[in-house]
């Protein structure tokens, strides 16, 4: 196991070396430079040409690659362009936002998409099969931004049962803590912002969850149809034990997982889905700062974010894979 | 010549004419394959007769008659500036036809090339061309797309060039896999002997023998393609003002959404057939050709 945790650590390190070189050279490519948006079209050549030296954008580009990695790996991705705060703290900031709602969403979608599954795949080719089957096809071809809007439309304009968008209402705070206003409520004890955060994170935490419950909903149909042919699923039956306790204790248990990898992969998804969801409900997270960064061509910004999301990214993958292996012995020996 | 029989169950099958009839037959039996096929025709035709289908210009205003509601005449109602909600529609569907072109084909030449290359040479060219497929995998997709427009610069172009680029692993994952067990077959070892060039190999034999899964493979990443452009331009980075494009529309109906529902919930539900339209498709080709 150690091993193996080993070795496919040691196959992340040209990964990132490549994410870096991706995110840097991406930033270089772009036209205009970093020196003429700083200070705007009416700065002098003489002004420029100081500024470009002072940044050290004279240098080889392969000079410049190793200062901005050098940097980037004490934390240092230089200051916003338009707030002078550093870049990585104001990422961090909005990242809890982000995984607060991933949280939520992946929450929803297993909580719903495991009974869903399993009551399709008991009865295979059945009204109830036939029908989660259409809905999770719909499910899946759905615009988010689409749905998200709906909701809003339905549920907070003309049902007002929640708000339309933000994090908390007005009059109401929290002191951060994590950063996630639901739990940083929670820790505090202030019931009040409490409610008012969970009200906050329904419609975008239901948005965000579609495809992760749709896709959740079919696999583990899949794999409950699957496991109700095998060979230890009759003999558990031959035994003599309850439907529900065969479904639930055998044919659910070893079904898991396929689930298990599909959650984990979905987590990527979800942080794509963010971007979308938190432009919607307008939302202070890492998605929405991206969006705002790259319009306002705000580098910096955007470097640290997609860095810090790529290698969130391919540690919640490193995680599945090992998690993986540990419940499937035979993947470590290949 | 081999065929795709790879899935059919019958090994007395007399030949390739055999089996693909026998499958088409079986494709037209599904009910999803009809209904996925009708939407994507329809969107099709749509593209080609949109001016035909609508007497408004798509980009035109109309000051006297801005934010109606859907009333004869203006069957989805008018936006912000007076156009025809409907013609905007129906006019999207042309750049949503426009990002599967760019977008799902640079994602299957480029993938395709990749990974005919990675799986046919193997060795040093495979490892560098699955390193540069990991890296392009540790991003989530949109966070790589944004990351490539924020390149680029914001347009509905680049947005195509940034989804296709996201979209590329998926093809080369896919063609060098077909292109390693292929390249042991003895037809392509015989191909070979004869003296045939690798890139004619590859284009001759390797490439039709990988023709099924790319198509399916395409169909769902058609749709797919179609969310994701409109996605990428609902948040400013892909077309701009007037184009008519769905996602662009949806941006414009969210500042007008709470007096002018319409406006944002025709162009989603616009996406939302067409996306489920070639998901239908793409699922039923997949079960039926790869023996599903």
């Amino acid at each position: 196991m150690f091993q193996y945790t080993a070795r496919r650590l040691l196959q992340l390190l040209p990964v990132i070396i490549g994410v870096s070189l991706l995110v840097f050279f991406a930033m270089h490519v772009l036209p205009g430079d970093v020196a003429t948006l700083l200070l705007g079209d009416r700065a002098t050549k003489q002004q420029l040409v100081d500024l470009r030296h002072q940044l050290g954008l004279d240098k080889p580009i392969w000079v410049q690659y190793w200062a901005f990695l050098t940097s980037a790996l004490r934390g240092d991705f230089g200051v916003s362009l338009r707030t002078n705060h550093p870049a990585l703290a104001m990422v961090l900031e909005a990242f809890p936002v982000t995984f607060q709602l991933s949280l939520a969403a992946l929450v929803i979608a297993l909580a719903a998409g495991l009974p869903l599954g399993v009551l399709a795949g008991v009865r295979p080719g059945g009204w109830l099969d036939n029908g989660l089957l259409g809905v999770s096809l719909i499910g899946v071809s759905m615009p988010i931004f689409w749905l998200g809007l709906m909701l809003i439309l339905v549920f907070g304009a003309h049902l007002n049962w929640f708000p339309i968008g933000g994090v908390l209402d007005i009059g109401q705070s929290v002191h951060r803590i994590t950063g996630m206003p639901v739990l940083d409520a929670a820790l505090e004890g202030r019931w009040g912002a409490f409610d008012s955060a969970v009200r906050h994170l329904v419609l975008p935490a239901a948005t965000l969850s579609t495809i992760p419950l749709a896709l959740i909903t079919r696999i583990t149909r899949a794999e409950v149809v699957g496991a109700l042919g095998q060979d230890y699923v009759r003999t558990a039956r031959a035994k003599g034990l309850r439907e529900r306790g065969v479904v639930v204790r055998h044919a659910l248990r070893n079904g898991m997982i396929p689930v298990v990898t599909v959650v984990g992969l979905q987590f990527g998804l979800l942080l794509s889905g963010a971007v979308l969801t938190e432009t919607i409900f307008s939302l202070p997270g890492l998605g929405r700062l991206m969006v705002d960064s790259i319009l306002n061509r705000d580098y910096p910004v955007v470097q640290a974010g997609a860095i810090v999301v790529a290698l969130v990214f391919v540690v919640i993958n490193l995680l599945v894979d090992i998690s993986y292996a540990y419940l499937d012995p035979r993947i470590r020996y290949q | 010549m081999t065929t795709t029989a790879a899935g059919s169950a019958d090994p007395a099958a007399a030949g390739a004419g055999s089996t693909r009839s026998r499958q088409l037959r079986r494709l037209l039996r599904k009910p999803n394959f009809i209904i996925g096929s009708v939407i994507v025709l329809a969107f099709l035709l749509v593209t080609i007769l949109a001016p035909v289908l609508t007497p408004y210009d798509p980009t035109e205003g109309d000051f006297l008659s801005t934010q109606l509601p859907p009333v004869l005449g203006h069957p989805l109602g008018t936006d912000q500036y007076g156009r025809d909600l409907l013609t905007r529609v129906l006019y999207g569907s042309r750049t949503a036809l426009l990002a599967i072109l760019v977008a799902d084909g640079i994602a299957l030449v480029a993938g395709s090339a990749l990974g005919l290359a990675a799986g046919f040479y193997g060795g040093a060219a495979d490892s560098i061309i699955m390193r540069v497929v990991d890296v392009l995998l540790a991003f989530p997709y949109l966070l790589l797309a944004l990351i490539i427009v924020a390149a680029l610069g914001p347009s509905l172009f680049n947005a195509m060039v940034a989804i296709g680029v996201v979209y590329t692993p998926q093809y080369a994952r896919l063609l060098r896999g077909k292109a390693l067990s292929i390249r042991q077959q003895e037809y392509v070892q015989s191909a070979r002997a004869l003296g045939a060039r690798d890139v004619r190999v590859m284009l001759r034999h390797v490439l039709p023998n990988s023709a099924v899964p790319i198509l399916v493979t395409a169909t769902l990443q058609a749709g797919t393609v179609i969310v994701e452009t409109a996605g990428l331009s609902f948040l400013g980075l892909g077309a701009q003002p007037p184009t008519p494009d769905w996602g662009a529309i949806l941006a414009d109906g969210q500042s007008y959404f709470l007096t002018s529902w319409w406006i944002a919930t025709f162009p989603g539900i616009a996406i939302l057939l067409v996306v489920l339209g070639f998901n239908l498709v793409g699922d039923a080709l997949r079960d039926t050709l790869e023996g599903g």
